[in-house]
């Protein structure tokens, strides 16, 4: 049986009076993309951000590669987020930076005593992986909005993360630049060995990325399972009707 | 039977318990900054980058200010001292006036317009399009890179740009004497150093050190703690600037109190 590397257990979270996540059960295994589709404002986002320690439970269990994260103080929870890689839906370059300065930001950070040479090494070789050398120098606000979002993927590479979490890869993209996401997303599993959470609420990013699908309702998951086995045979009136919503999209 | 409901909370006691709950709020940033500021990792190169943004941008500005604030300050005191036939002391009453409370006030007071805005912006910005989550997700502190290296830069940089007010505004209040009492340069900065005294200068400092500190921590402050939107952003730089007026207005009342303590002595 396939390792678990994310393990989450009856979490709960509340915003005052709005209770967001109302125990929820996950599984990530070594080496899998699981996709997490829901209605905007039904938690998937709150979810992965507990993930990584930007928000804290109110209730229940959430271990990643083993580590009860909540429990973790502030050293061990920055080692922890260094085997994690984090692309954000509103991408969140730094303004001020180059798309070099970008990329060497978590490097230079993270890793001691790196020569220029390595640095240069491992930044050219991200964004060849992402396929956008040629923007190297070029600062995040001349950039398309897919571009962006392959700089972001890649900046969180950048470290070799063993877990990436993305947060709605492709909102707001053209549905072009959605194929070239998603297939990066598979290109990026495959070539640095990662298990992927991806929160989306578009059904063909999740048909094409996903191994599984968790689908999020009320704050609960409502199924759970492989794309037909969760939206072609799908008994639930809601999860249904998300199906059949995403369609006549 | 019981009555469990709460009863909802009156305008006016809300607005005590918020103002109370921002003050702890506002106590709890001021206490990170004193616990963050003297542990590693050390942010040398964007303090320096801050120093040049928050010291060097600055130079027009101040300098056209203190300038205006040198010869409008002369023109206007001298029909005063002409009554009298005092127009020889013209020197010695910019100099002190300059000095002690017009470099330093002027200065602070651009500064938190064109300083503290941005800074309030910047960071309310970047709050709000999660990069200060995607600094620290890639386990960077983002309260030492943006915080701790803003605050610092202004603590250093604005008693460095009340030293270049004084003199640009001394230098405007030359040129007016000059042109209307023939009075050399030599004569004139000798009287305007006979006038004023290390307790002058070094007060002057020391409470452009507290402005300067006032300025950065308050722009941060209020751009760390923006909420949602872009109306938030509007917001963080706008309250930035009229907070730290504010408080800078009563660091001068307070600076002014303990001066004249000293001076006494």
């Amino acid at each position: 049986m396939q390792n678990k590397v994310i393990e989450v257990r009856g979490l709960k979270k509340s915003f005052g009076d709005l209770d967001v996540l109302k125990g929820v059960d996950l599984d990530l295994f070594e080496g899998e993309n699981l996709v997490v589709l829901g209605k905007s404002g039904s938690g998937k986002s709150v979810l992965i951000k507990i993930m990584v320690g930007l928000l804290t439970q109110d209730e229940g269990s959430v271990k990643v590669l083993g580590q009860e994260v909540k429990q973790l103080n502030s050293k061990a929870l920055n080692e922890l987020r260094l085997k994690i890689g984090f692309s954000f839906q509103a991408i969140a370059l730094y303004d001020s930076m180059t798309v070099r300065e970008n990329l060497e930001f978590p490097l230079v950070r993270n890793v001691k005593g790196i020569s220029k040479a390595e640095k240069d090494k491992l930044v050219e070789g991200v964004l060849e992986s992402v396929g956008l050398i040629q923007t190297i120098n070029q600062m995040p606000s001349e950039l398309s909005g897919g571009q962006r979002k392959r700089i972001g993927i890649a900046r969180t590479l950048i470290l070799k993360p063993e877990i990436m979490l993305y947060d709605e890869p492709t909102a707001g993209l053209d549905p072009i630049t959605c194929m070239d996401i998603n297939q990066l997303i598979n290109q990026v599993n495959e070539e640095y060995n990662t298990s992927s959470i991806i929160i989306t609420h578009d059904l063909t990013c999740a048909k094409v990325t996903g191994d599984r699908m968790a689908v999020l309702l009320d704050g609960v998951f409502g199924a759970q399972g492989e794309f037909e086995e969760v939206f072609q045979h799908a008994t639930i009136p809601s999860v249904k009707s998300f199906y059949d919503y995403n369609f006549i999209q | 039977m019981a009555n469990n409901t709460v009863a909802p909370k009156s305008g006016l006691r809300r607005r005590i318990e918020n103002f109370f709950i921002g003050l702890a709020s506002a106590y709890r940033f001021v206490e990170r900054f004193f616990k963050e500021v003297w542990f590693p990792p050390y942010e040398f190169k964007e303090l320096i980058r801050q120093c040049y943004q928050i010291g060097y941008n600055s130079l027009p500005l101040i300098s056209l200010t203190g300038f205006i604030v040198g010869v409008v300050f002369t023109n206007q005191s001298r029909p005063s001292l002409a009554e009298f036939g005092a127009t020889s002391w013209l020197p010695a009453l910019i100099s002190i006036a300059v000095v002690r409370a017009m470099g330093p006030l002027v200065t602070a007071l651009i500064a938190a317009g064109k300083v503290g805005s941005s800074i309030g912006a910047e960071i309310g910005s970047m709050k709000v399009t999660e990069q200060i989550d995607a600094m620290e997700v890639s386990a960077t502190n983002p309260f030492k890179f943006l915080v701790v290296s803003r605050v610092l830069a202004s603590t250093f940089m604005i008693p460095v740009l009340v030293m270049y007010t004084d003199f640009v505004a001394l230098m405007g209040a030359f040129l007016n004497v000059n042109q209307n009492e023939l009075v050399s340069m030599s004569t004139f900065f000798v009287q305007v150093f006979d006038a004023i005294s290390f307790l002058d200068i070094s007060s002057s400092l020391l409470k452009s050190l507290v402005f300067g500190f006032t300025i950065g921590i308050v722009g941060c402050y209020k751009g760390y703690n923006s909420t949602k939107g872009t109306e938030g952003v509007g917001k963080a730089a706008n309250s930035a600037v009229v907070m730290a007026m504010f408080l800078i207005f009563i660091e001068e009342l307070l600076a002014l109190q303990i001066t004249n303590f000293f001076r006494q002595l």
